[in-house]
């Protein structure tokens, strides 16, 4: 053991080694939670039989006797939509949630503490308070809007930073992100408070849900998440370099501006797109990467994928809370991870500060 | 083969000019140092050589092509960069922090860990010696570990050109030395060119070919170490006062500064003391000494001036280190005092001192002449086992000496020795000659270095007066006791 070093407590040193078994580990948790997903409800139904659905639908075998034919229509049109939102969603957040701590150089950020969520929803519930509905777009205007307004909060933020110091400093982003967020979520209430018939359907919204809304909203967040997710993981490269500090990217050969901009806009679009389809769901962009990195270490080619598969699983598992704790009614989803994510953040925060401190 | 080319450089910081028309050029295989105080704009320069900084005025080329013609991986394939301190990534291995050091090795979107890739990773580690610890997380090394591990990523580049900043500035001195040992062997071995911001001039001069050295962001000096950094020149770049001595291993010069200290006299501090079996002299502030005494010999900083007295019999062979433990033993500090050995009575030591015009001389002596010994004919006697010296002498000047003063008070001293020999009839007992000194004399010469500055201690200089007359008069009264207590039985 060399002079110096500290015994630093097991989690912080590598659990799994193997990358094969992580993956598989990983594949494995997010198929169980889309199966635990579908398979939960008022009507419990087998894995089994969801698999015979599934074969059945997608591949052309005859469906199994013993499963009856009404819960094909309730796999296949109600459940398999709400849980693939639900891992969609999860993904997108924490994929984009370990590109802004890495790029940030900060375990601590995500998109929620940097108000591009904030900013998403005041485009979201501007769309729902205004009734708005481009024609060019149609049922794209709201993740449309949201996303743009995302994305407007990042380079509002970036920009307010940059005038405040040069060096962009991971703390005087994220206290813009705050002040930012702040005043956007007085702009939420003023539409709440101005509002009329819309105030349940803003209110729901804002919530977060991925309940009842079909496979409209996957076909519109999966084309958003597609290219999110290769563009961030085509820069896992540069965020493992970013991870040593923006000048020592530059040594070894990263485009440090263009990279920078390139990887906030993919993990913009995401959180963008996440929160427009199913509205500020907090914590999983947080808690989900880090519960990654802390057992697979902080490779950004490892870590972007697994967060992806882990995101998913969370999110999926966190509806199926959602939706059986007080059963028939269901919570909010925000409210869940909320609720796991917030202990989780003072855990995390409280032996992050701990190993600095020595 | 041109290298790296700076022409014209200049920067500004809002209003504040920085660099003003620097101008240098480092060969292929060079070790080029960059030297000035804080804010002198050295770490500037080598931003804006790394890119972290635009140039706006001047040019700036690696292996003849301009920066603004590189891209950022083209200018990571020529060069790479050890920085003063690399932020720590938490939970990356030492493989995957070298890894990155090929990024810009690397093509495409996802691109593939080749062959050459790993070999160059492998050897990087090598030849920083991390081999070892390829899979140990970055933050379980220890700070210099850590810097070799920074400077293997730098290595796997494949750079023509190492860019290093202050590279040992958080070490303690052995990572210091280490860690650029390892570096010079690695440039040297690869014909690296390395251009290196130093703020410590000694590193500088013992690792650099050339340096260039700023002050104010303007070319102070340029050229080889040994050549440019005279003292006159750093006086005036770091505004405080320098000195510069030989290397004590290689040819090279050390820098010293030279701290303001409180002006005052010490000279009134000494004190002469008695042990049983040793005369001692104490100051109450280290004097700077040249000396030939068995502990202390060289030029030394002591506050102790220790002569111990010895049986006829004493048995010299382990001398050195039955000193050492004597010292040890009578609460004295080995390394601060300066010890020699005597077979005379210490209770006759002789002690007289003068006050010269805003200096002062005071000479302690002690002399027996057992081993009288007339130096001009020594080679007539047999070769025969050395004996405590006899003639030990402590010289105080309470003023600033130049080594040359220190050198020519050494020789000042023992010519009015050898002439009080004379005036006494002290003869060689083996040539029948006049003796000049006993076989194995010793004398020290220390300054309190405050005061008056004397840049010479010759015979014609007052110092030098001074010190002739009080050795004589010393040395004279020491040999008249050595007498009287002989005559006594």
């Amino acid at each position: 053991m060399p002079k110096g070093s500290r015994n630093l407590p097991k989690p912080f040193t590598r659990m799994c080694s193997s990358k094969t078994l992580m993956y598989a580990l990983a594949v494995t948790t997010a198929v169980l939670s889309l199966l635990v997903g579908i398979s939960t409800g008022s009507l419990s139904i087998p894995f089994s039989s969801i698999i015979g659905i599934l074969a059945a639908e997608w591949f052309g075998v005859p469906l199994p006797s013993d499963i009856p034919a009404d819960w094909v229509p309730i796999v296949m049109a109600i459940r398999l939509p709400r849980v693939a939102l639900a891992f969609l969603v999860g993904a997108s957040l924490a994929m984009a949630g370990a590109a802004f701590q890495g790029l940030l150089k900060n375990a601590l950020a995500d998109p929620y503490t940097l108000g591009v969520s904030s900013g998403a929803s005041v485009g979201a519930v501007l769309v729902i308070f205004l009734g708005w509905q481009w024609p060019l777009f149609g049922t794209f205007t709201l993740p449309v809007v949201s996303i743009l307004f995302g994305m407007a909060t990042l380079a509002a933020v970036l920009a307010f930073t940059r005038a405040v110091e040069r060096q962009l400093s991971v703390e005087t982003i994220i206290l813009a992100g705050i002040i930012f967020g702040a005043f956007f979520s007085a702009l939420i209430s003023l539409m709440i408070a101005l509002t009329g018939e819309e105030l349940r359907q803003i209110i729901s919204w804002l919530m977060g849900s991925v309940a009842m809304r079909g496979w409209k909203y996957s076909g519109l967040l999966l084309p958003f998440f597609l290219i999110g997710a290769v563009v961030l993981i085509a820069n896992a490269r540069e965020l493992n370099a970013f991870a040593f500090g923006e000048a020592a990217a530059l040594h070894v050969g990263v485009d440090v501006t263009r990279r920078k901009v390139i990887i906030l806009t993919a993990a913009a679009l995401l959180t963008g797109a996440a929160v427009s389809v199913s509205g500020t769901i907090g914590f999983v962009g947080l808690v989900v990467p880090h519960m990654v990195r802390l057992v697979c270490g902080p490779n950004y080619r490892v870590l972007l994928p697994l967060s992806l598969l882990y995101g998913g699983a969370f999110l999926v598992l966190a509806d199926v809370a959602a939706r059986t704790i007080i059963e028939p009614r269901e919570l909010p989803i925000g409210v869940i991870t909320s609720l796991i994510g917030a202990p989780l953040f003072a855990v995390l925060f409280f032996r992050k500060t701990r190993r600095k401190m020595g | 083969m041109t290298m790296l080319e700076v022409r014209a450089v200049s920067h500004q910081y809002g209003l504040k000019q920085v660099l003003d028309h620097v101008t240098f050029s480092v060969e292929k295989g060079e070790l080029f140092g960059i030297v000035g105080p804080n804010g002198s704009g050295k770490t500037t320069l080598l931003k804006l050589i790394s890119k972290e900084l635009p140039l706006v005025s001047g040019e700036i080329t690696i292996s003849g092509q301009p920066l603004s013609a590189l891209s950022a991986k083209q200018w990571a394939r020529m060069a790479a960069v050890l920085p003063q301190t690399a932020e720590t990534a938490y939970g990356y291995t030492v493989k995957e922090t070298v890894a990155l050091g090929r990024y810009a090795h690397q093509r495409g979107l996802f691109p593939t860990w080749t062959k050459e890739d790993e070999a160059a990773v492998q050897e990087a580690l090598a030849a920083v010696g991390l081999i070892d610890k390829i899979d140990e997380p970055l933050e379980r090394l220890s700070g210099g570990e850590r810097q070799r591990a920074y400077l293997a990523r730098a290595l796997a580049q494949e750079p023509q050109l190492l860019l290093l900043d202050e590279p040992t500035n958080h070490m303690d001195i052995s990572g210091q030395v280490r860690l650029l040992d390892r570096l010079v062997e690695a440039a040297r071995s690869r014909g690296l060119t390395v251009v290196a911001v130093f703020h410590d001039m000694n590193v500088a001069s013992l690792y650099c070919d050339r340096v260039i050295v700023l002050k104010e962001g303007k070319t102070a000096a340029l050229g080889a170490p040994a050549d440019v950094m005279t003292p006159a020149l750093l006086q005036e770049v770091f505004a405080a006062p320098v000195v510069r001595q030989a290397h004590p291993a290689a040819a090279k010069p050390v820098f010293s500064f030279v701290p303001k200290g409180k002006e005052e006299s010490p000279a009134a501090g000494l004190r002469l003391s008695f042990l049983d079996d040793a005369a001692v002299l104490a100051a109450r502030k280290p004097l700077r000494v040249l000396s030939s005494a068995l502990i202390g010999a060289g030029f030394q900083w002591a506050t102790h001036f220790v002569n111990r007295q010895v049986g006829l019999d004493y048995d010299c062979r382990d001398a050195e280190e039955d000193m050492h433990r004597y010292l040890e033993q009578r609460g004295f500090l080995p390394e601060r005092t300066v010890g020699m050995m005597t077979a005379v009575d210490v209770r006759d030591a002789v002690w007289v001192q003068e006050e010269g015009e805003a200096f002062l001389v005071a000479v302690m002596a002690t002399a027996g002449v057992g081993n009288a010994i007339d130096a001009a004919r020594s080679w007539q006697h047999k070769p025969f086992a050395v004996k405590p010296g006899t003639i030990n002498m402590v010289v105080v000047i309470d003023g600033r000496l130049t080594d040359a003063a220190f050198v020519q008070a050494v020789m000042t001293a023992t010519e009015a020795k050898a002439k009080a020999l004379a005036d006494r009839s002290v003869c060689d007992p083996e040539t029948g000659t006049v003796a000049t000194g006993t076989s194995t004399d010793s004398l020290a010469v220390a300054a309190t270095q405050t005061g008056r500055t004397f840049a010479y201690a010759g015979t014609a200089t007052e110092l030098g007066r001074a010190i002739g007359r009080l050795v004589y008069e010393a040395v004279t009264e020491a040999l008249d006791r050595y007498k009287r207590r002989r005559g006594r039985p």
